[in-house]
């Protein structure tokens, strides 16, 4: 690729940062060149991104009519899924699941509660509740 | 520590490296240093999971560039890991106290500085710490195009993120750094290293076999669900440029250490011409990217033969870099 050839689409995943690319200058000598954006990437990208804005939308309403507890939709908003969460905790994901159960959430030990805490980011209030309503992020 | 100065660079551990060691007086460019480590690779490994899906990587493992150098350039470098946060927050304040520039292990998800668009859990992205105001830290980050800051708070987050390649606070720097290096040993020995090991690997998840396998898995795609099928192709693109590679998978950039190499060996014509064949291989790369995009993007049906095609072919010339690589005869 020549430098000329190095897309610059202004993509919105980039949220106005420039990526350095590699290719090849007038002289033959390659060198690396800022680029502010790709299209292809930026369907990849948003592809990506709008599983997750599903998964999160989806968890909120198993949520929010009971049939799950609160540390469902957490997991997700952070961009986490039970095999990460189990990673991150230590805990094995049939325990993790088990808390998605509302009955036994409610029963959990501070010392638990302080773990997904830790990894989510979150305070104990909030983990034990969900936004009242929530915007779409993307 | 104020005469440090921040570069642009395509990716974050060869640039890290790049740019500490020219901050102690030795010039290697991002591409020198990414063929010093020898860190062209490609693996699919489809029974690790990144987000939901199967590993795909353009390198070689996370921080083998930094312990690669270390090792081919005999650089005394120091690395340290920490049993909590509050002794790897101290050890960080003192380093830079004592001047130092500190590169570290990171998480992306907790950076404050990164935009939400690609904030994920990857542990393993590494930046250099250069001076603190308070609570505040300086950063270069490789990957941006300026330097940025960072609050204590979020910066010991990402140090301390859990998981798959938690970093543990991990902290890197240099203790001597010789300032004479004969290069060309070491990059005639890579070069052969490099194309034996992408030629001839022994299992079948890495190399040119690793690309011949994921070719493979994509015409299986033909019999899942068109959801997963557009994920997973879109989960290839973004391992292939998503994340910092300076265009198709690190071929462009493994082209710029060819062509520097070449220079360095008194234009060597076979070096010369392995690095144009690279990056034509890279620019194949990227037209790879666009078939699946569009395919993305498309209502009709996905021809997953033509992708799995096209990948067979970058397999076969990518084997046809690696054969000239190793008509290189060096004269040191």
């Amino acid at each position: 690729m020549d430098i000329k050839s190095v897309p610059q689409d202004n993509s919105e995943t980039y949220a106005n940062m420039k990526k350095a690319i590699y290719a090849t200058g007038e002289d033959g000598k390659m060198q690396t060149v800022g680029s502010s954006g790709w299209d292809v990437e930026e369907i990849a990208t948003k592809a990506a991104l709008e599983e997750i804005e599903e998964s999160i939308r989806v968890a909120y309403e198993e949520v929010k009519t009971g049939r799950k507890s609160p540390l469902y939709y957490h997991m997700y908003d952070a961009r986490m899924d039970l095999l990460v969460l189990a990673q991150s905790t230590g805990f094995f994901q049939w325990t993790i699941k088990r808390h998605f159960k509302p009955e036994v959430f409610q029963k959990l030990s501070e010392k638990k509660l302080l773990e997904y805490c830790e990894v989510l980011g979150k305070t104990v209030d909030e983990l034990k509740t969900i936004p009242k309503e929530r915007d779409e992020q993307f | 520590m104020n005469s440090f100065e921040h570069t642009h660079h395509a990716h974050c551990e060869s640039g890290v490296v790049s740019s500490m060691l020219r901050h102690y007086g030795v010039n290697l460019s991002e591409p020198m240093v990414f063929g010093l480590a020898n860190a062209l690779n490609f693996a699919y490994i489809p029974f690790v999971k990144i987000g939901g899906m199967p590993l795909v990587a353009y390198r070689s493992m996370p921080k083998s560039i930094i312990k690669n150098i270390r090792k081919n350039l005999k650089i005394e470098m120091k690395l340290e890991t920490f049993s909590s946060k509050e002794k790897g927050e101290k050890r960080l304040d003192e380093l830079l106290e004592e001047g130092k520039i500190v590169g570290a292990q990171s998480s992306v998800y907790w950076l404050e500085y990164f935009p939400k668009e690609i904030r994920f859990h990857f542990n393993a992205h590494n930046l250099l710490i250069y001076k603190r105001n308070g609570d505040e830290y300086f950063i270069s980050d490789p990957v941006f195009d300026k330097s940025v800051t960072c609050s204590r708070e979020s910066l010991t987050k990402a140090r301390f993120a859990k998981g798959v390649m938690a970093p543990k606070g991990l902290l890197y720097y240099p203790v001597s750094v010789p300032k004479e290096h004969d290069l060309r040993p070491i990059i005639a020995g890579n070069i052969k290293k490099s194309a034996k090991t992408m030629l001839n690997t022994p299992v079948p998840i890495a190399g040119l076999r690793g690309m011949r396998y994921l070719a493979k898995s994509i015409l299986k795609l033909e019999s899942k669900e068109r959801k997963y099928a557009k994920l997973f192709l879109g989960h290839i693109v973004r391992m292939q440029e998503e994340i910092g590679t300076g265009g198709a998978g690190f071929r462009f950039m493994y082209a710029s250490f060819l062509q520097e190499a070449s220079e360095l060996f008194d234009n060597d014509p076979v070096l010369a011409e392995a690095s144009k064949l690279m990056l034509n291989v890279g620019d194949e790369w990227r037209e790879f990217a666009l078939m699946i995009a569009k395919s993305i993007k498309s209502k009709n049906p996905i021809d997953y033969r033509a992708i799995s095609e096209k990948l067979m072919r970058i397999s076969e010339n990518e084997a046809k870099v690696y054969r000239k690589m190793l008509e290189f005869k060096a004269n040191v």
